[in-house]
C-alpha cells in the first residue's frame, strides 16, 4: 500500500511540474507584448545570447561542415557519386544538423547562462524587490530574454548551415578536387526553398522557443541557493537537449514523410 | 560597453543572420532557378508513369522548360494523369510527344518534351496525345528474358528438322 501510495504521489508530482510549466509558458506569452514596447531590453539580450555565441556557432559550423564533406566523400565515391556531396551535405546540414546542432550547443552556450542569471537574480531577492516596486519581474526580465532566444536562434541555425556549406565547399573544391559549379548547381537542383531551407528555419524557431523557455523556467523556478543554483544550470542542458532531440523527431516525421 | 555600440553589435550581428538565410535560399537552394510566374498548364496521361514524382523537371532538348505540378490517376482508363507547368516562353506545337525519361542510368526521371511539326501550338490546360511511358526495369528484363526463350525454342526446331 505504502509502495502504491508513493507511485501515486509521484505521478502527482510529475504532472503538477507538467502543470506548472504550461501555466508558466502561457503567463510567458501574455506578457510578451509588454518586452515588444520595451524594444532596447530585447536588443541587449540579443547582444547576450545571440553575438556572444556567434563564435562557438561558427566554428563549429565550419568543423562540421569540413568533416562531413570528408566523411560523405569517402561514402559517396565507392558508389561513384561523388558529384552529388554538395546535396549531401546541404541537405544534411539545412534539415535536421543546422537546428539541431545549433540548439545544442545553444543550450550550452545560452541556456545555461539565462538560467544562472535568473537562479541569482532570485538568490539575491532581486525578482522580489521587483514585485514590491510593483514591477512584474516576467514582464521585465524574462520577456525580453525569450524573445531574444527566439529571435537569435533561426539567425544562428542559418549562419551555423551557411558557414557548414562553405566548409564543405572548401574540402570539397580545395582539397578533394569536385568541379566547383557542379558543386553548386546540383544544390540548386535539388533543394527546394520552402520544403528544405523554409522547415529548417522553422525547426530553429522551435528548438528557439525550446531552449530559451527551459532555461528561464529552470532559473525562474530554482531553490535560491548555490547547489539549487548549480542544479538548476545542469537541468536545463539535459532537459533542453533531449526536448529538442525529441522535438526533432516529431517535427521530422511531420515535415518530411509524405515524401 | 555603451548602449549605441551594442546596437550597432545585435544590428550587424540580425544582418549577418539574414545574409546565412540569404545564402541558404539563393546559393545553396533553388530560389533563383525556380520558374517564376508565367507559366501555363499542361496535361500528358502516360500508361505508366514508373518513379516520377511532382516538382521533377521537364525538358525540351535537355534544357529545363517546366515542373510537374501533379500526378494523379484517371479513374476510367486507370492511366497514370500528370500535370506540368510550362514556361510562358515556349510553346510547343500540337503533336508533340512527351516521354519519360530517366537522368543517366539509375537517376532521377524527368520529362522529355519533343516537339512535332504542327502549325498551331499547344494551349493552356490542353494535353499532350502522343506519350512514350516510362521504362520499367522489371518489364524489359522479363521482354529479354521471353526473346531469349523464344529463340531457344526455335532454334530447337530448327536445329532437329533436317
Amino acid at each position: 500500500m505504502n509502495a502504491l501510495a508513493a507511485l501515486g504521489a509521484r505521478a502527482l508530482r510529475v504532472l503538477q511540474g507538467w502543470g506548472h510549466g504550461a501555466l508558466f509558458f502561457l503567463d510567458l506569452i501574455r506578457v510578451l507584448p509588454q518586452a515588444l514596447r520595451r524594444f532596447g531590453l530585447v536588443v541587449v539580450q540579443m547582444h547576450a545570447i545571440g553575438n556572444r555565441s556567434l563564435l562557438i556557432i561558427l566554428a563549429s559550423g565550419l568543423a562540421v561542415g569540413f568533416v562531413l564533406a570528408l566523411q560523405m566523400y569517402y561514402a559517396l565515391v565507392t558508389y561513384g557519386a561523388a558529384e552529388s556531396l554538395g546535396l549531401v551535405v546541404n541537405l544534411t546540414l539545412v534539415r535536421e544538423l543546422g537546428p539541431v546542432v545549433t540548439a545544442l550547443l545553444f543550450a550550452g552556450r545560452a541556456g545555461t547562462s539565462l538560467t544562472a542569471e535568473i537562479g541569482l537574480m532570485k538568490a539575491g531577492e532581486q525578482l522580489a524587490a521587483m514585485e514590491l516596486m510593483a514591477i512584474d519581474p516576467r514582464a521585465r526580465v524574462l520577456a525580453p530574454r525569450f524573445l531574444a532566444g527566439v529571435l537569435a536562434m533561426p539567425l544562428l541555425a542559418a549562419l551555423f548551415s551557411s558557414i557548414g556549406i562553405l566548409g564543405a565547399w572548401l574540402v570539397a573544391v580545395g582539397l578533394i578536387g569536385i568541379d566547383g559549379g557542379n558543386f553548386w548547381s546540383i544544390q540548386q537542383n535539388g533543394v527546394d526553398v520552402w520544403r528544405d531551407v523554409g522547415n529548417g528555419i522553422v525547426k530553429s524557431a522551435v528548438f528557439g522557443v525550446i531552449c530559451t523557455f527551459v532555461a528561464l523556467y529552470q532559473g525562474y523556478e530554482t531553490e535560491a541557493t548555490p547547489e539549487g543554483v548549480a542544479y538548476a544550470t545542469t537541468r536545463t542542458v539535459v532537459m533542453s537537449s533531449l526536448a529538442v532531440l525529441a522535438m526533432d523527431f516529431i517535427l521530422t516525421a511531420l515535415m518530411f514523410s509524405t515524401r | 560597453m555603451s548602449k549605441r555600440s551594442i546596437e550597432i553589435l545585435v544590428g550587424l550581428f540580425v544582418l549577418l543572420g539574414l545574409g546565412g538565410v540569404l545564402f541558404l535560399a539563393l546559393k545553396a537552394a533553388n530560389l533563383t532557378t525556380m520558374s517564376n510566374g508565367d507559366t501555363y498548364p499542361l496535361t500528358a496521361n502516360f500508361d505508366n508513369i514508373g518513379g516520377l514524382k511532382a516538382r521533377a523537371p521537364v525538358r525540351s532538348a535537355g534544357v529545363v522548360v517546366g515542373r510537374i505540378t501533379g500526378i494523379s490517376l484517371d479513374p476510367k482508363t486507370f492511366q497514370g494523369v500528370v500535370t506540368l507547368e510550362v514556361s510562358r516562353r515556349f510553346e510547343f506545337p500540337k503533336d508533340s510527344s512527351a516521354k519519360i525519361l530517366t537522368a543517366g542510368l539509375l537517376g532521377d526521371q524527368y520529362i522529355g518534351i519533343e516537339p512535332g511539326g504542327d502549325m498551331a501550338n499547344l494551349a493552356a490546360g490542353d494535353t499532350i496525345k502522343q506519350t512514350q511511358s516510362a521504362v520499367v526495369l522489371e518489364n524489359l528484363i522479363g521482354q529479354f528474358l521471353f526473346n531469349k526463350a523464344a529463340e531457344a525454342g526455335s532454334g530447337d526446331a530448327a536445329g532437329s528438322k533436317p
